[in-house]
């Protein structure tokens, strides 16, 4: 935590220095040679603008206010929450639930819907995080040089509290139980609610709490930016191949090989399961990756 | 008890007879493993990796381009073992397969011409995520291009609008990270309205399924339930895709974001990002509402005024600019401006000279950023026309390439520019209510290009006498450079001459798209 504040307190300082700098320099460009922030902190500084900046802020207001309204006037036009006649209770609705458990083999009709009928579009949404952390990594992500990361270490030695012993005995206890807790909802997505993305969500949060804990080096002797990038790429690439088979045998009305198994059992419904396991380790590594990147941009 | 086998029997469309009809979904599906694969390569591998992918992705929609025309007719792809709407589908006709095939031709080459320019825009260690952030935006191009799942295409918009901010980001500028921000907050903005437009389109119809939703509009019009919301809907999808292709009043965005990021990001931005966006809406208008619905709604009137105040206000901003990068990206805002005035005109014809317009500006914009990078190696990476003074006889094959694109862009014979709006106008005299509006609001537009355009020609081909020393050499036999640029010119001289050929290709791709 100290160490933010600091990072925090440099960036600022040196921002200020910087902008200094600039508006020493930007006195004395023409209009059209100056950047976009430039031009911004112009607008800002001079007082020209005020006028046109009220008559902006008003018109913005009024404009948002109209576009609420018809919001607003739209949705009392809705049918009523929970009305059996509502447009969307209709046919597919009815073979998703009277058809879910014989067709997907899942008791849980919402695995079944997200990983087997609409499999492309989850497909889509893991992909999603796959993204976004990779741009966090894009954005905050630092190779360091081993000078840098032994300095690194002693700067962190001085913050790191190693008695804090509330933390780390409530730690101890929690952790185990929130990580198989994470693993319970993962393995039985496809019986009761839960599944990747919930249970992914919870192991990541005992990944997090462990990390806080007990410092980097112990979390990095099971969880590093080589591990991170492995359970990533093949979580995400069996999905994408199990797909592509499930979708050339389904156009091409092939028998799937994969058999649903009965209903209810912990092996059952096919390829719901792995699914589930890897859009959990997906979710898992994202959120430890978002943490560990803000926290001090690597994994 | 729901037999899907019935579903499947009673509809031919369904019926999977030739190997060719997987190869969709095989490109989409494989393009999404090679961006993920890219995260564990390093940069050489990531960038070869990437051209596989796009050189595999050409072969596939090729060859599903050629079954389509032989077939003449559309078929339905299931994604996975039950028929939609219980399960996902693709959509495979003549007009996607078109726009899959130049997307992908237009990508590749746009990489190949700009690639000098990745490799010293950004940092040695992230290029690598380059080619994942590219190879991932062209996953979920193709993805919008052929979905018939309003959700799907969803999903894919999100993928696009990250992975297409994350490109201007990996720029390692200040003047990036303030243009990625922009660009974040109006793209999200924008698929926020379309979101909402998403979910209460499904409260009143409960269908996802585009041919579903269709089916439930034509009643609630019939029967004059819901007019209200149905009228807003349309506002909502409107806007929303209208702020994520920069449509005037919302291009602020534009500008900045692919006039500072790096050349070949900034040439599949303009030419690829603002389409996809584009072929969604004309989507919505055929299969989601049907025309008739869209034509009796004043939504088209409102798409045709701010295409006509595009056409002129982003040209007279352009001819303002002078940085050359910005002047080109205020000139993407013009040629949307023909797009929409094409879709709001109304009519078929209209649509058809929309679509050949996504084409045209899709062979040239890219090629024009492509060249403006080039232009800028030899200024020591000076975007401003005083410093460019003479750029195109230090680096010929460039200067040869801005001329034709320029030529294109200002709409001169035997160039593609000037099809479309010969397409344009025709379509605007079949339109007697808009038909004087729009013919004036062309001849205004074509001045204006002309305005800027000309003039940028004259400087960049100037006798230079000065001698200031050249920092960065520009690379003359950068063979990808010219390679790109080549191909870039001859498509739009193919566009150009056998324009007929392509006008009947969307004609008929449009016939089977409803």
């Amino acid at each position: 935590m100290n160490k933010i504040f600091k990072s925090l307190n440099d960036f600022v300082n040196g921002v200020q220095d910087e902008k200094e700098n600039v508006h020493l320099k930007h006195k004395n460009k023409k209009h059209h040679e100056k950047v976009l922030t430039e031009r911004i902190e112009d607008i800002v500084e001079s007082g020209e603008n005020k006028g046109f900046n009220k008559f902006y802020n008003v018109i913005a207001i009024l404009l948002a206010c109209v576009i609420i309204a018809c919001m607003i006037y739209t949705v009392s036009f809705l049918p009523s929450f929970g009305d059996p006649t509502n447009p969307a209770n209709n046919e597919v609705v009815q073979a998703y639930i009277e058809n879910g458990i014989r067709d997907t083999g899942a008791v849980n009709f919402v695995a079944g819907m997200i990983l087997n009928y609409r499999a492309f579009d989850t497909l889509g949404e893991s992909t999603v995080l796959f993204i976004a952390a990779t741009t966090v990594i894009i954005l905050l992500f630092k190779h360091k040089t081993k000078e840098e990361e032994k300095a690194e270490q002693l700067e962190e030695a001085k913050y790191e509290d190693k008695h804090d012993l509330i933390l780390r005995h409530g730690a101890l206890i929690v952790v185990p139980a929130t990580l198989v807790f994470g693993v319970y909802v993962l393995f039985n997505g496809h019986l009761s609610p839960g599944g990747g993305f919930s249970g992914g969500t919870i192991m990541g949060a005992a990944l997090i709490l462990y990390n806080s804990a007990f410092g980097d080096n112990s979390t990095k002797t099971f969880f590093n930016y080589g591990i991170h990038k492995v359970i990533k790429i093949s979580a995400l690439s069996f999905y994408a191949l199990s797909q592509l088979y499930s979708f050339i045998t389904g156009a091409n009305l092939i028998e799937s090989i994969i058999p649903n198994g009965i209903a209810g059992n912990l092996i059952s419904s096919g390829l719901i399961l792995p699914l589930n396991i890897c859009v959990g380790f997906e979710v898992a590594c994202t959120m430890f990756g978002f943490y560990s990147l803000f926290d001090r941009e690597e994994i | 008890m729901l037999e899907y086998t019935t579903i499947i029997n009673n509809d031919y469309h369904y019926v999977i007879n030739s190997i060719v009809q997987n190869f969709p979904c095989i490109s989409i599906i494989l393009s999404f493993l090679s961006g993920i694969f890219c995260a564990a390569l390093k940069s050489k591998g990531a960038k070869k990796l990437c051209f596989f992918n796009l050189t595999v992705g050409f072969a596939l929609s090729l060859a599903t381009l050629i079954y389509c025309l032989k077939v003449g007719d559309y078929y339905i792809y299931m994604m996975g073992h039950f028929p939609a709407p219980f399960g996902n589908e693709i959509r495979v006709g003549v007009l996607e397969a078109l726009m899959a095939t130049s997307f992908t031709l237009v990508m590749m080459l746009s990489l190949m011409g700009g690639l000098k320019h990745i490799y010293h825009d950004v940092l040695p260690d992230k290029q690598e995520y380059y080619f994942l952030m590219m190879t991932l935006l062209y996953t979920s191009l193709i993805a919008l291009i052929y979905t018939n799942d309003l959700f799907t295409a969803y999903v894919f918009v999100e993928i696009n609008t990250l992975t297409a901010c994350a490109i201007v980001m990996l720029k390692h500028s200040k003047e990036t990270l303030v243009a990625t921000a922009r660009y974040l907050m109006m793209s999200l903005l924008g698929s926020g309205l379309f979101l909402i437009g998403i979910s209460i389109l499904y409260d009143i119809t409960g269908h996802l399924l585009m041919s579903n939703i269709k089916e439930g509009v034509q009643n609630l019009v019939a029967t004059g339930r819901y007019t209200f919301p149905l009228e807003m809907i349309i506002c909502l999808f409107a806007i929303g895709l209208g702020i994520k292709s920069a449509l005037y009043p919302f291009h602020s965005w534009l500008p900045d974001a692919h006039g500072q990021s790096t050349s070949a990001s900034s040439a599949v931005l303009s030419g690829l990002v603002l389409k996809g966006y584009i072929i969604l809406l004309i989507k919505l208008v055929y299969r989601v509402f049907g025309f008739n619905v869209i034509n009796n709604s004043k939504v088209l009137n409102i798409l045709f005024v701010f295409g006509i105040l595009a056409m002129t206000i982003g040209s007279i901003k352009a001819i303002n600019e002078r940085d050359l990068k910005k002047m080109i990206a205020y000139s993407s805002v013009a040629q949307i401006g023909y797009i929409y005035m094409g879709i709001g005109l109304g009519n078929e014809l209209g649509m058809v000279a929309a679509c050949l317009q996504i084409l045209v500006h899709a062979f040239t914009k890219p090629m024009l950023f492509n060249t403006a990078g080039a232009f800028m190696d030899t200024a020591n990476g000076s975007r401003k026309f005083k410093d460019l003074k003479g750029a195109a006889r230090k680096n010929m094959y460039a200067g040869i390439a801005f001329a034709v694109g320029a030529f294109s862009m200002i709409g001169i014979p035997l160039f593609g520019g000037f099809v479309v709006k010969y397409n344009l106008a025709i379509a605007a005299l079949n339109n007697p209510s808009k038909a004087v509006i729009a013919l004036l609001a062309l001849i205004i537009s074509t001045v204006l290009n002309a305005i800027y355009y000309v003039p940028a020609l004259m400087v960049l081909f100037k006798k230079d006498d000065s001698t200031k020393k050249i920092v960065v050499i520009p690379d003359k036999k950068d063979l990808g450079f010219i390679i790109s640029n080549g191909i870039f010119i001859i498509c739009n001289f193919i566009l150009g001459i056998m324009s007929s050929y392509f006008i009947k290709l969307i004609i008929d791709g449009l016939k089977v798209f409803s």
